[in-house]
């Protein structure tokens, strides 16, 4: 890829490009301002699903899989106090599990 | 009459309105404020509340708020003469809808960004809520059912644009997954979205599919609406980015094509207005104007969705409240200008005086075929389109436009099922199939209950639609005027066009009941009665909700 940085700058060709992301900008909002919320909420519950599954042994729910999903755990730590409060319990459901 | 003259007339009303009137009201009614911190801003969360760039907001608003109900109200309503219909669009643009709207708009965000419905509740009190509810309920299930006939009465009138409507699905479907798999960046998508389209249009006239009077027993109208419902029954169940978003977002182009097309043809072509200014001779049967005009032309005048849209999702993504005046006022303005330019196809398309009476032969005979007709015709003339071609392109913008309200309105419906499935611990009815299918079935019994098992009569419920569209607008408006009483601030404003409304909706109401029960018709006779309990129970809440308010004030000094 040639680098743009050594090309002389075309102040009319400067303008278009600007024009154009913001053409970009401006069609990508009007596609996904109106449905963001929709679709983000799809995803919460996916994740929600999935959050469970990786902590249900914790919660005596017997997981065949949980052999597999004991190594998200770490990962998912950041959400787990987002996820507890939003299941509707204000602490966290596990003694040894503590986030808050 | 020229038609260039009637639009610039209209287009010089409804700038004035948003010039001066609009400013007007944004600074000494609601007075908008540019530093108050808006719900978008306090409640920050990336997913409903987005602070979003006021052209980008003001997009979504009007191609939520615009449809086919400010095309086909203008163009069954000019039977009156286009002086009526004209007077009320550009009128109730400016004093109702712009007021209407943008009060919606700042009522909610003035409270945590709550829905009318819940405003209502808080504002007016948990009956007036439930009225609201049921008031939500019956324009779902007439918008659902009036949609249903109009789109199958274009496919039955219109065989050319049986490709491209159901083309335009398959697009929209192949650039949801376009866009969601990051197959193609989405400006590239938008023009190849945009080219099939059009090319499915020019290639509709050549391959028209005609459905057939009568197939297994049933009409084909009816047929078609069976298709349609079942349609948007799937559709309404489908995730959001598989086929609606990406089918909103080309509607979206569409109506801007659509509209600089249709504007342009007139100016090009110039043609004058055959229809009379105000008709004597009116088809028999057709009902006294006063009041049923401001009925029949909701959406484009005045329209209660509008206050839904308003509260619902606008108020969350508003970064400044100064911007609701743009986004709520201008966007009323934009609907106005659908209707306008449907009012001059169906008063200014036809050639003579002859043909636009052979249109409107009965009150409710002309509606979305006579814009489409007119519409193809003044394109044809004005920018040398084949009238085949215009007619279709028309037609998919008309049918698009009802299809996208069909599937939402059902999506809508099944939640109210739903909610009551919670409510009343009715497990079954919380489930997606069988509340689907619940809100199909009430819109099928109202579509064939209004007018026969052909379903052609289905376009009677048109003026009872715009009633209960109009009971909406009543009820936002009412919220809306306590918030101001309370506030302390003028309220004729808002006070003016609610007390019209609900005067020129009971009328209209009383006046098809006779009709209904005339006609024999029971069905949309009890109907007509369910609106009317809603309405006079809508005019009680709103004496004493202002009564009370006014007092409460009265006894704080």
């Amino acid at each position: 890829m040639n680098d743009d940085r050594d090309k002389p700058h075309d102040p009319r060709l400067e303008r278009i490009r600007a024009w154009l992301s913001q053409a970009r900008f401006f069609a990508e909002e009007m596609y996904s301002a109106r449905y963001r919320g929709a679709i983000a909420r799809a995803r919460r519950d996916e994740d929600g699903l999935f959050m469970l599954l990786v902590f249900s042994e914790m919660m005596g729910v017997p997981n065949p899989a949980a052999y597999y999903t004991l190594e998200l755990q770490p990962l998912l730590l950041e959400r787990f106090h987002e996820w507890h409060r939003r299941m509707g319990m204000e602490r966290s459901p596990l003694d040894h599990f503590r986030c808050c | 009459m020229s038609a260039i003259v009637l639009l610039v007339l209209g287009l010089a009303g409804m700038a004035a309105g948003y010039f001066l009137y609009s400013r007007f009201i944004a600074a000494k009614i609601y007075r908008l404020d540019p530093e108050f911190t808006t719900p978008a801003h306090e409640y920050e969360d990336g997913v409903d509340f987005v602070p979003t760039n006021r052209f980008i907001l003001w997009g979504h608003h009007f191609t939520s708020v615009a449809g086919a109900a400010p095309i086909v109200g203008p163009a069954i309503a000019v039977i009156w003469g286009w002086l009526p219909a004209f007077l009320w669009v550009v009128l109730g643009t400016v004093f109702f809808a712009g007021v209407h709207d943008a009060g919606a708009i700042w009522a909610s965000v003035r409270n945590k960004a709550k829905s009318v419905g819940a405003l209502t509740g808080d504002v007016v009190g948990a009956r007036a809520r439930s009225i609201f509810m049921i008031v939500i309920f019956l324009v779902l299930l007439m918008v659902n059912a009036v949609f249903a006939v109009v789109i199958a009465g274009l496919m039955m009138n219109f065989s050319s644009a049986v490709v491209p409507v159901w083309g335009a699905i398959l697009v929209a479907l192949v650039i949801g997954q376009l866009i969601y798999r990051r197959i193609l960046s989405l400006p590239l998508v938008s023009i190849l979205g945009v080219i099939a389209l059009y090319a499915l249009i020019f290639i509709g006239p050549s391959v028209p599919i005609q459905m057939p009077a009568e197939v297994g027993g049933l009409s084909g109208n009816a047929v078609w609406i069976l298709i349609l419902f079942g349609y948007a029954a799937i559709a309404s169940m489908l995730p959001v980015w598989m086929l609606l978003q990406p089918r909103d977002y080309i509607n979206g182009l569409q109506l801007f094509i659509g509209l600089i097309v249709l504007y342009g043809a007139i100016v090009l072509l110039n043609p004058s207005v055959v229809a009379p200014m105000v008709n004597d001779d009116l088809p028999a049967g057709t009902p006294s104007m006063l009041p049923l005009l401001f009925v029949t032309i909701a959406c484009g005048a005045i329209s209660g969705f509008h206050g839904l849209v308003s509260s619902g999702t606008t108020s969350k993504q508003l970064n400044k409240e100064t911007d609701a005046r743009f986004v709520g006022y201008f966007g009323a303005v934009g609907e106005g200008m659908l209707a306008l330019a449907a009012i001059l196809a169906a008063t200014a398309g036809f050639a003579s005086f002859a043909d636009w009476q052979a249109v409107y032969t009965a009150f409710g005979a002309g509606g979305v075929n006579a814009f489409v007709e007119g519409g193809a015709y003044m394109i044809h003339n004005g920018l040398g389109l084949p009238e085949a071609t215009a007619a279709t392109l028309l037609t998919v913008m008309a049918a698009l436009f009802a299809g996208t309200t069909m599937d939402t309105g059902l999506r809508l419906q099944r939640y109210i099922f739903q909610e009551w499935g919670a409510i009343y611990h009715q497990k079954w009815m919380t489930r997606n199939v069988p509340a689907t299918l619940l809100a199909v079935g009430s819109c099928l019994l109202l579509a064939f209950g209004a007018g026969g098992a052909d379903g052609t009569g289905g376009m009677i419920i048109w003026p009872l639609f715009g009633t209960t569209n109009q009971l909406l607008a009543g009820l936002t408006l009412l919220v809306v005027t306590v918030m101001l009483v309370r506030l302390r601030r003028p309220m004729w404003y808002t006070l003016a066009p609610l007390c019209f409304l609900l005067v020129m909706t009971i009328a209209a109401l009383l006046i098809q009941l006779r009709t209904f029960f005339n006609e024999g018709n029971y069905f949309l006779l009890f109907v007509d009665i369910v609106v009317l309990i809603a309405a006079i129970l809508v005019a009680m809440e709103c004496a004493s909700a202002l009564k009370r308010s006014r007092a409460d004030m009265a006894r704080q000094e």
